[in-house]
């Protein structure tokens, strides 16, 4: 009866052995290796759960890195959820719920290196992983960590994926990957040359991947890829440093360390027998100091001779990680037309930038135009106009919350409040100044400092938020380099309106062509029946409203404050004086040339927008100098004197 | 010659007489000799607001004699300040300099020293190395010729090209204002080596008079100040008093005129706009000392503007107009704002004269253009007219 139950037990025994195939099984075989897991030597064991093939493996893979395994004390594998002090315990293999004690289990906690691992297993499970947003995760976890080993995982994923999307950027990322690891060479340089066209960062970063290159110093040229020898002549005290750090050459002494040697060894007032008075010229510190090295008490001082026949004595080099010479000749043309690429499509985001900021010059200075240009009056408070409709904006965004909608009362009420603000002003003050144009220069800017200060009282000195609705928050992404945010369109087309708008109000209605004869000619134009004073009301008034919608337009873009319209009142002086006086294509020209003018300046120097302004006025006020009647400049009787 | 100018120019001696009592009154009261009766932070004030008044003429010259409304002079001004400012900094950081390196073993070298200073006074803006623009900075006589030459030199080259190509009017006002803005910019970088918007500071400590209390220096300076401003008058006097001054005058009645009379009007103007370009900034070398700090904010063009609305407040045409306007104005500004004028409490509202006078200050100036275009000056002529009147 005993030996029965022996021979069963053995028999038992023998049937698992043979059906060894169980995840359990496996694990156990790798037991130690799992429980305490380093991130150098757990590379096999996942490797061999994997080769397994079985179907729970992603699962417990999954769970593992989760730290959700746990192991009981009789050293089998679970994954278990614990709650109080009981664990629901799965089995990995049967997937069986059972419950047990806490005490008798130790969870798994693989540190951070190996969940890396973990999941980098798992991808290529993920990767064919029927939830499509499962695959997208598996697709970016590879974009941010790319490895050589999910290289084939991924081709092979490519086929079946039925998801167009994906499927373009699962063939994109396994040309980065084969790239840089693939196993022939010949595909590596077929998936360089084909990065040549890729403007995309990421592109550009496996490229600079591929040519990742070490300077180092040696006696002789070490064998290698080597991308070039260095003149160690052209940055000489660096190329020493590196020979020091190399242990090549002894540390070349600085000043300090001159000085601290030589204080160290003062002798009774004397250093080698100079006198200490002596010691307050650099020559003779390094004369001391040689004899101090001759007597043998500090090193050899490393003059620039020796420092020279030093670097001559050694070869600098540049050597590239990647051994093999024609994958990084490819990769080299390929980055440097890739590089070009970037360029004409740098060179293009500048230029929309530039017309961006040619809009807002051209914007804010187009109401100007018509005060300034048209009717010849000096508003310096013009800048506190476009502040006023700023602030209008910013106050009408307080009553109605709802961005898009107090986007379109603020612009018509922005130019209302302006309007009415302009025809005050030209009724109280600039129409007894009519012809002395210095008086009504003062005058306005006294008007301008008060208004300035009432905003500060009213609003506070801190900047007010105008929000643009969420319709105007993106950008436009044509690729990498070229983007544009959408405000900066709305600008451009909000100037292009308002361009249009003035051209036809000036050229095509009744209102215009009185416009017109009263600046020409006040005294006949009254002795037609127009009467002047109501024309230059509403042109002070048509101008004075427009810079309040500039305001507005301004406020989404830069922040509201009452010194906004200081900022912008000697550009858009310019802007006018620059493009002619008396044109509204005139303006047009001048915010142009400024705009892009400006940009040009930043492109040559770039990252100081300061001086790119600095520059700019410069040019304008020798510009002047040579057309004083600006870029459009009228002819006969519309030119005034 | 004398006799005859100062019987044409009674103001002129009125002038000097009451600036002489003034600056005798202020002496006798000033802390430097015991008294208590003016502190030396309001002697300061006075000395800065002397200054101001010299380059307030040099703007009703420009202005209210040649017609130029110039919105640059305060730029020439600061430009005056800085290169004083340059000289002061290095050698006061040099004194500085060289006695924390006393205390080394070894006696400093020159190199050491010079780069100490450099650390020392550009450190703000992340550099050690002397820009070129401070070549000079070790020798007072050459910043104290840089404090005239510069400004006179950009004045100069700015007025040969605007006068020559006939931008007159706003368009030179623009234009003038456009320059100060460019030169504000370019100061508030902080590669240019002038610190960028740190600015020069330290300046009321002058090198070799630190055993001088401030309280005797702000009276030194005062009296510096003082002397300038009567020089400055008599100077500007007596060469708008004779047939130039005429010239000058008929230049900004009627410019076309002149030029049809065979007068060379740029000529005329460069040398109005240059001259007052470099007393401009003789007066900005005496205010930064009294100051003690310069940075580019001080040049920015509303600066330029005020100085206008001193000399349109004071009166155009009028050299004492001009020192009237910039003293009412400026101590004004700065009893306004000091928070020693008295709130107004209308019931419903605190009036705070720190908000409200600017809002004043600028209703002011469109009153004054409406109704006193002559200015404060033109009471003057008032009193004038009524007294003939009644002889």
């Amino acid at each position: 009866m005993r030996s029965v139950l022996f021979a069963l037990i053995l028999t038992l025994c023998g049937v698992s052995a043979v059906t060894a195939q169980t995840l359990q099984s496996i694990l156990q075989t790798h037991a130690t290796e799992i429980a305490k897991p380093s991130r150098k030597t757990v590379g096999e064991t996942i490797d061999a759960i994997v080769a397994s093939g079985l179907p729970h493996v992603t699962e417990f893979l999954e769970q593992w890195s989760k730290k959700n395994i746990w192991q009981r004390s009789d050293g089998s594998f679970f994954v278990a959820t614990a709650a109080g002090d009981s664990l629901t315990l799965i089995d990995v293999d049967t997937q069986a719920k059972t419950i047990g004690s806490k005490s008798d289990f130790k969870q798994l906690k693989p540190n951070g290196g190996v969940r890396r691992l973990i999941s980098t297993a798992l991808v290529q499970f993920q990767l064919l992983d029927p939830d499509l947003t499962r695959r997208k995760t598996a697709v970016a976890a590879i974009a941010r960590r790319p490895e050589a080993a999910q290289l084939m995982p991924l081709i092979s994923s490519i086929d079946g994926e039925r998801d167009a999307a994906l499927k373009a950027r699962k063939i994109q990322l396994a040309n980065f990957l084969s790239a840089r690891f693939a196993k022939e060479p010949r595909d590596r340089i077929a998936a360089i040359n084909s990065l040549s066209t890729d403007t995309s960062v990421e592109a550009r970063a496996v490229l600079n991947q591929i040519l990742t290159k070490s300077i180092g110093v040696a006696s002789v040229a070490p064998q290698g890829n080597i991308a070039a020898i260095l003149d160690p002549m052209v940055a000489p005290d660096q190329s020493y440093n590196a020979l020091v750090e190399a242990k090549l050459a002894p540390t070349k002494q600085t000043e300090i360390d001159i000085r601290k040697a030589l204080e160290a060894n003062i002798i009774e007032g004397r250093i080698a027998g100079f006198p200490l008075a002596q010691m307050d010229d650099r020559l003779t510190r390094e004369t001391a100091y040689s004899a101090l090295a001759i007597k043998g008490s500090v090193p050899t001082l490393i003059t620039q001779e020796v420092r020279d026949a030093a670097l001559r004595e050694h070869v600098f080099y540049e050597l590239y990680e990647e051994p093999n010479a024609q994958i990084t000749a490819a990769a080299e043309v390929a980055r440097k037309s890739a590089d070009n690429r970037v360029a004409t499509a740098q060179f293009a985001d500048l230029a929309l930038d530039a017309l961006s900021l040619a809009s807002i010059f051209f914007l804010a200075a187009i109401g100007l135009a018509i005060t300034f240009g048209v009717m010849g009056v000096i508003n310096m408070a013009h800048g506190e106009f476009i502040m006023i409709g700023a602030y209008t904006g910013y106050v009408v965004q307080l009553f109605i919350p709802n961005y898009t909608v107090a986007i379109f009362v603020a612009l018509p009420l922005a130019f209302a409040v302006t309007f009415v603000a302009g025809v005050v002003m030209e009724r109280l003050i600039i129409s007894r100044l009519y012809h002395r144009p210095l008086e009504t220069l003062l005058a306005t800017f006294g008007v301008s400092i008060a208004l300035q200060q009432l905003a500060k009282n009213m609003f506070g000195t801190q900047a007010r938020p105008l929000t643009s609705p969420d319709w105007l928050a993106g950008a436009w992404v044509v690729n990498d380099v070229i983007q544009i945010s959408f405000i900066r369109i709305a600008i451009f087309i909000l100037a292009l309106l308002f361009l249009s708008l003035i051209v036809y109000i000036l050229k095509r209605t009744r209102l215009g062509l009185e416009v017109r004869a009263v600046t020409q000619n006040p005294g006949m134009a009254s002795s037609m029946g127009i009467n002047p004073d109501r024309i230059n009301m509403m042109t002070f008034g048509l101008g004075s409203g427009i810079a309040g919608i500039a305001g507005v337009a301004i406020g989404l873009y830069a922040k509201v404050t009452s010194e906004m319209g200081s900022d912008y009142i000697v550009q858009s002086f310019m802007t006018v004086v620059v493009g002619g006086v008396g044109n509204v294509w005139g303006t047009l020209a001048g915010a142009a040339m400024i705009g892009f003018g400006q940009k040009w300046i930043e492109w040559l120097n770039p990252s100081n927008t300061l001086a790119a302004q600095t520059y700019m006025i410069l040019f304008v006020i020798l510009f002047i100098q040579f057309r004083p009647k600006g870029i459009v400049a009228l002819k006969g009787r519309a030119a005034g004197d | 010659m004398q006799h005859t100018f100062m019987a044409k120019n009674p103001s002129v001696l009125w002038f000097l007489l009451g600036l002489s009592l003034f600056t005798v009154f202020v002496t006798i009261f000033s802390e430097a000799v015991g008294s208590t009766g003016v502190s030396t932070s309001f002697l300061k004030t006075l000395g800065k607001t002397l200054c101001l008044c010299l380059v307030a003429i040099a703007m009703d010259v420009v202005w209210g004699y040649c017609g130029i409304l110039s919105l640059g002079h305060f730029a020439f001004f600061g430009i005056g300040g800085y290169a004083i400012g340059m000289w002061l900094m290095y050698e006061r950081t040099k004194n500085i300099v060289v006695g924390s390196l006393e205390n080394n073993i070894l006696p400093p070298t020159p190199e050491e020293v010079e780069a100490a200073i450099g650390t020392q006074i550009f450190g703000v803006v992340g550099s050690s190395e002397f820009p070129l623009i401070w070549a000079a900075s070790h020798s007072l006589t050459l910043q104290l010729l840089a404090v005239v030459i510069v400004p006179g030199m950009l004045a100069l080259a700015f007025g040969w090209l605007a006068f020559r190509s006939r931008v007159t009017g706003v368009y030179l006002s623009i234009l003038t204002q456009a320059m100060t803005l460019a030169l504000s910019l370019y100061l508030f970088q902080n590669d240019t080596g002038l610190r960028g918007n740190n600015g020069l500071s330290g300046l009321q400590n002058i090198p070799g008079l630190e055993a001088v209390s401030q309280a005797t220096l702000s009276l030194w300076f005062f009296w510096a100040s003082a002397l300038a401003l009567g020089a400055g008058y008599v100077f500007f006097a007596w060469m708008l008093s004779g047939k130039f001054g005429s010239v000058i005058r008929a230049i900004r009645d009627n410019e076309a005129r002149i030029r049809f009379l065979g007068y060379n009007v740029e000529n005329y103007k460069l040398l109005i706009f240059t001259v007052t370009a470099m007393i401009a900034g003789i007066a900005g070398a005496l205010y930064y000392p009294q100051a003690g700090i310069i940075n580019p904010a001080e040049i920015a063009p509303i600066a330029s503007i005020y100085l206008a609305v001193w000399v349109a407040i004071g009166g155009r045409g009028r050299l004492y107009g001009a020192v009237i306007g910039a003293v009412f104005v400026s101590l004004m500004s700065s009893w306004f704002t000091g928070g020693s004028a008295p709130d107004i409490n209308l019931g419903f509202y605190l009036v705070k004269w720190t908000d409200w006078w600017l809002v004043l200050l600028g209703l002011t100036f469109v009153g004054v253009t409406f109704f006193f275009p002559k200015g404060v000056g033109g009471l003057f002529d008032l009193i004038s007219n009524y007294r003939e009147k009644h002889q």
